[in-house]
């Protein structure tokens, strides 16, 4: 997938991304919670991320197949017409491309080509991380002079950012195991211990368990995040790739993390066929 | 002994064949003083006390005061039942015969899920190993009041409705006291008629609660993280996170939440937290949607919490009726609970379910 696209893709979203990037030298000084700067909030991305990390434009479906003009929405996501349609990017990979190693490139088309059984999003499966980021649902970030949490909507999922390294994950997990520290005002959390079940968004960029995530979370604002998360997994790609994308305060006065306990929504996609009377179609 | 284990486990919803734990120290009761007097209460950055830590709820004490026994124990009695209790988990963590026989088809006939066709053994259980002390006393039961330390007796109007609930489906039992195929038509039909617990939509035992309680089986671990307008409980099992809003308003009564809404605020050096509006799925012993529970957690030493909680709702309880525990700290680490993610079970319910009727409609039609 990565190999056809066209160069002038990448030359674009080199550029855009600079910009994305160029934020967090605005010299902005945050308020601080025991001498650093103050993350607490509910935040959310405003991004296609979660579609597709890398520089897309908009296609007809998540899954398609071929018609006599070109591709069209397979059968299982027709009924969704544009609701179904995956929105146009410039992408979050810095440089443009994500550098898969020439066998995980088939990997990665297989995946995009069966999306609708192997997504794990489709599923309600832990989004592990970065993805858990830019999903396009909220999080919330409790911090204080001793603790540092992430409350995910989507799923419930949660993550307890270490502030003090318990030493190697002792089993891998979706949500991997994460531990902070501060360099400057920029919170930098490292994450291993991923199992190899998650992806990175609905276009089938994966990892293995060799995922390695370095995150930054900068306040480049009152309302603003700049996220990044360099990604390392030598089993999947052949050099270490960058994302960054902002993160935003969501302005909305009553705003809390509801229930996204999607586990329910799933069931019938699951486990519908062994009803005692199947729904049918 | 063997008989008081039996009560405790029909008490707890608890397979029979089940209690057991992972062998840790016992933890001598004396070391775990609820009150310390030369304790300065630790305060946040906005001057309140730090309740944040994680923290273990496992205990022997039970939610409901077994028949025949008083408020408190003497140590030399609690000293006694724990040590039966790191035998029994020592017999249980001990090896079995790998050539032992298959357990007769429909399991044994016994209390337990499945009838004990056998499932987890004791080195993957957690369910405590010492009894709860409240004000340097060894209690026998979380509740408080009623005195008798038991919980109020149903409404009629509850009876009927939990009576209507049981012959049916039975989403709100645990794994452990399900009656099996046969005397809950259509408890195995669909996903939604299993128990909440088994669809991983929250731990069973109310572990997230609230009230947030000891599932006396494994997974008792909370933490607590607090900002200026908000206190952050993540539950362990389900990873279940609850959000406390300081000083806030209710939702709306329309919108419903699994954990209810929950709203604080500080009455003194103690955090009060209201939650309202569960949803009419979130039954805690056979309650209603309009369940209202009161919290309070009050830190009363270095290393404890008191957690006190009071439940009413008046379509299922005459009364509302109070429970209390210590929270003790640990060091622990919670690890993640991923339980939809690998949920072979629920599918494996149902699809056995349908094993049986096909292999029930082959017997008739051969008849």
């Amino acid at each position: 997938m990565s190999m056809s696209k066209p160069v002038t893709v990448a030359a674009i979203l080199a550029i855009a991304t600079l910009s994305v990037c160029s934020a967090q030298t605005t010299g902005y000084k945050p308020p601080r919670i025991a001498g650093k700067p103050d993350l607490n909030g509910i935040w959310q991305a405003l991004s296609e991320a979660n579609w597709d990390l890398e520089a897309h434009v908009a296609r007809p479906a998540m899954a398609l197949r071929p018609g006599p003009y070109g591709p069209v929405p397979a059968a299982p996501v027709l009924a969704l017409g544009a609701v179904g349609a995956v929105p146009p990017s410039l992408g979050v990979v810095e440089g443009g491309e994500i550098p898969y190693l020439p066998e995980a490139v088939a990997q990665k088309k297989k995946n995009q080509e069966n999306w609708l059984t192997l997504d794990p999003e489709i599923k309600c499966y832990l989004p592990g991380v970065p993805r858990a980021t830019y999903m396009p649902y909220p999080f919330e970030i409790f911090q204080n002079a001793t603790s540092m949490f992430i409350a995910y909507e989507y799923a419930g999922a949660a993550r307890d950012i270490y502030l003090k390294d318990p030493g190697p994950a002792p089993v891998d997990s979706w949500m991997g195991q994460s531990v902070g520290h501060w360099e400057g005002d920029t919170l930098v959390v490292d994450v291993k211990g991923f199992n190899d079940q998650s992806w990175f968004d609905r276009a089938g960029n994966f990892h293995s368990d060799q995922l390695h995530v370095v995150e930054r979370y900068t306040r480049t604002s009152a309302d603003v995040i700049s996220y990044e998360a360099t990604i390392e997994d030598k089993a999947v790609f052949s050099r270490p790739w960058k994302i960054s994308l902002p993160l935003y305060r969501r302005q909305e006065k009553n705003v809390q993390l509801m229930d996204f306990k999607c586990a329910e929504f799933v069931e019938e996609l699951l486990y519908g066929k062994w009803r005692k009377k199947p729904l049918g179609n | 002994m063997r008989i008081q284990v039996f009560v405790l486990a029909v008490l707890l919803g608890i397979a029979s064949g089940l209690p057991g734990q992972t062998p840790v120290v016992n933890t001598s009761l004396a070391g775990k003083a609820t009150t310390s007097k030369s304790f300065t209460m630790p305060r946040t950055l906005d001057g309140h006390p730090d309740l944040q830590g994680t923290y273990d709820l496992a205990t022997l004490t039970p939610i409901d005061r077994p028949a025949g026994q008083g408020q408190t124990m003497t140590s030399e009695e609690a000293k006694k039942r724990e040590a039966g209790q790191q035998k029994r988990v020592a017999q249980g963590d001990a090896k079995i015969a790998g050539d032992r026989t298959a357990p007769p088809k429909g399991g044994d006939g016994s209390v337990g899920a499945a009838g004990n066709v056998g499932g987890y053994n004791y080195g993957w259980l957690d369910p405590g190993s010492s009894y709860n002390v409240v004000d340097g006393q060894i209690r026998t039961s979380l509740i408080i009041d009623p005195p008798d330390g038991r919980m109020p007796p149903y409404t009629p109007e509850a009876q009927k409705r939990i009576a209507a609930m049981r012959s049916r489906a039975n989403s709100d039992a645990t794994e452990s006291n399900d009656p099996g195929l046969d005397k809950t038509p259509g408890a195995y039909d669909d996903p939604e008629a299993r128990p909440l617990g088994e669809q991983c939509l929250l731990g069973f035992g109310s572990t997230s609660g609230p009230p947030m309680l000891p599932d006396y089986f494994y997974n008792n671990l909370h933490k607590i993280v607090q900002t200026g307008d908000s206190v952050m409980i993540l539950t362990e099992m389900v990873h279940d996170v609850r959000v406390v809003r300081m000083n806030a308003q209710h939702l709306p009564s329309n919108i419903r939440r699994w954990l209810g809404d929950s709203v604080g605020h500080w009455e003194g050096d103690t955090l009060v937290i209201d939650t309202t509006n569960f949803t009419s799925k979130t039954r805690f012993r056979g309650s209603t949607e309009n369940l209202h529970v009161v919290e309070r957690f009050t830190r009363t030493g270095p290393k404890t919490l008191l957690y006190r909680f009071t439940i009413e709702d008046p379509a299922t309880w005459a009364r509302p009726w109070t429970g209390e525990m210590a929270w003790y700290a640990t060091n622990g680490l919670i690890y993640e609970y991923a339980c939809h993610e690998a949920n072979y079970a629920l599918g494996d319910i149902l699809r056995g379910a349908r094993e049986r009727d096909r292999e029930q409609g082959a017997a008739k039609a051969g008849k």
